[in-house]
């Protein structure tokens, strides 16, 4: 019998209790689950940084830094699209460089400092670039968007610091925030809706307010 | 993804120990490949090797006046090395052609060399596949093969090794570095480290069991244009249809490779004095005994025509 709280379960909480429901099947009784063979899960005990905060966490070897903090912090700002490095929306800052959180192992980030989507600002306290995509629209459905903004931030980051891209013109720099530029060095983050030149004209204001 | 161990070994030598001993272990550095192929059970390691933390990760001047590379220097950080880009522009211009910004900050240096293909064949376990799963047979010969090697290639196999880097390392005579299970060093020319796939196509490169690469080394600049052209299906983030590394001196002689045509960076060096001449008399040899399937026949000429632009491009 179903109780008024029951009902409010979100489409998350359902996606994951039927999960469970599945796992139950395939693995009947904790025991099984918990096994060390060749099926069973091998978990271990690590600790990073997210969004400034210490957290430790007991894992399966195989959850990639994107499930972790996902689905054990519960911060589901960078989201799941491809699960395989092809669309950038699960993209995060970790030691200050941008990378694909799918396609790497939180097991090898111990001590490491992600930074999210949540991290870079919140309503209220925007980031520049969370400010800029509102007001040049650059987004539409929003699921990659957090990928987008965090790519963008690094992206700014990368020309300040003198990394060259395959559209700059001499590789000993200088190296501009172009259109050309930044479309080149935002070519892993994939926008379905299509708001790759609003995405532009915001990279560029906020660029320019930096400079 | 199927289950593993996980493990930090504190040197090169034990790491290579640690894979030579363990069946079905494997080191892991960027990992943007491997975890790629584990999620699609192509690759099922059993153990994995973190190699990341063995401080493989720098780039230092040689005695001989070249640069040795650490296997784990990543890719941004190689194409934004100062002497890469002053001295030895056409591996920077073949990295920063590679990939994404996300992917070119895990990316390294020893993983790009040992990338696996992208035959679409290869990556769809309902197909066989001679390199993923042995016996099974090639269905990219008679399939969809527009992507897929023209020279090179067997009966068994028909794919590309898919990268940049290393066919600008092949054209700068770059040379492999390796520790094994028992601390012995090897020096592999790059023109020796991928295999041709004969009928062992699941062999990739000439490495042995548990071998770690520890760096890569360039010998002293070469003078000249250094070119890397890259011909793709869409503007960014792709793999190369054809690619040219070439270094072009003011006289027109030098040398060059070519990506996305076979299963290793391809060269031939008897066909470099012909450069001269122009892109044909070089393509027409380095091409010799090609054979392209009605696919991928458009390389050749593609592959020609990237030459030529190459050229042109040292000569302005």
């Amino acid at each position: 019998m179903q109780s008024p709280g029951d009902l409010e379960l979100n489409r998350r909480d359902l996606v994951a209790g039927a999960s469970v429901a599945a796992a139950a099947t395939a693995f009947p009784g904790s025991a099984r689950a918990q096994s060390t063979d060749a099926e069973g899960a091998v978990l271990t005990k690590m600790s990073l940084t997210v969004n400034g905060e210490r957290r430790e966490l007991e894992l399966d070897t195989r959850t990639t830094l994107l499930d972790a903090v996902r689905e054990h912090l519960h911060l589901t700002g960078a989201k799941k699209g491809c699960d395989h490095g092809q669309c950038g929306a699960c993209t995060m800052i970790v030691d200050g460089r941008r990378i694909n959180s799918c396609l790497t192992l939180a097991v090898m980030h111990q001590n490491d400092a992600v930074m999210t989507i949540e991290g870079l600002g919140k309503p209220g306290d925007l980031h520049p670039m969370q400010a800029a995509f509102i007001k040049h629209d650059g987004y539409q459905c929003g699921f990659c968007t957090p990928g987008q903004i965090c790519s963008g931030v690094a992206v700014i980051a990368e020309i300040r610091s003198g990394i060259p891209s395959h559209v700059s013109a001499d590789l000993n720099g200088p190296y501009e925030v172009t259109d050309a530029e930044i479309r080149e060095r935002m070519s892993g983050n994939i926008c379905r809706c299509g708001a790759y030149s609003n995405i532009v004209e915001a990279i560029t204001e906020v660029a320019g307010r930096q400079a | 993804m199927k289950s593993f161990t996980y493990e930090r070994p504190s040197s090169p030598a034990e790491a290579a120990a640690t894979v030579a001993a363990k069946p079905n272990a494997k080191f892991i550095a960027g990992g943007t490949n491997l975890l790629d192929l584990m999620k699609l059970q192509i690759e099922t390691p059993t153990h994995l090797v973190d190699v990341n933390g063995l401080g493989l990760d720098k780039v230092e001047a040689t005695p001989e006046g070249g640069l040795r590379i650490g296997a784990l220097v990543r890719n941004t950080d190689l194409a934004a090395d100062a002497r890469v880009r002053k001295d030895y522009g056409v591996l920077s211009r073949a990295l920063l052609a590679g990939a994404s910004g996300q992917l070119r900050n895990k990316a390294t240096t020893a993983g790009n060399l040992l990338q696996r293909t992208r035959c679409p064949y290869f990556y769809d376990t309902a197909q066989a596949c001679n390199k993923r799963q042995p016996g099974s047979g090639c269905s990219a010969i008679d399939g969809v093969s527009r992507q897929l090697a023209v020279i090179g290639a067997s009966e068994a196999c028909i794919a590309t090794y898919p990268g940049d880097m290393a066919v600008a390392m092949r054209v700068l005579d770059a040379t492999v570095e390796t520790v094994d299970a028992k601390g012995g060093t090897r020096k592999i020319p790059v023109a020796d480290f991928h295999r041709l796939p004969g009928d062992r196509p699941e062999v990739d490169t000439t490495l042995r069991a548990g071998e770690l690469i520890t760096a890569v080394t360039l010998p002293k600049p070469v003078v000249g244009r250094h070119i890397y052209r890259k011909v793709r299906d869409r503007a960014s983030y792709a793999y190369a249809l054809v690619s040219v590394a070439a270094i072009i001196g003011k006289d027109g002689t030098g040398h060059v490779a070519f990506g996305g045509v076979a299963p290793r960076p391809w060269r031939i060096e008897a066909a470099e004095g012909d450069l001269p001449k122009g892109a044909k008399a070089v393509t027409d040899k380095v091409f010799a005994g090609a054979k392209p399937t009605h696919d991928n026949a458009y390389k050749l000429k593609l592959a020609e025509r990237t030459l030529g632009a190459v050229l042109s491009e040292a000569r302005a």
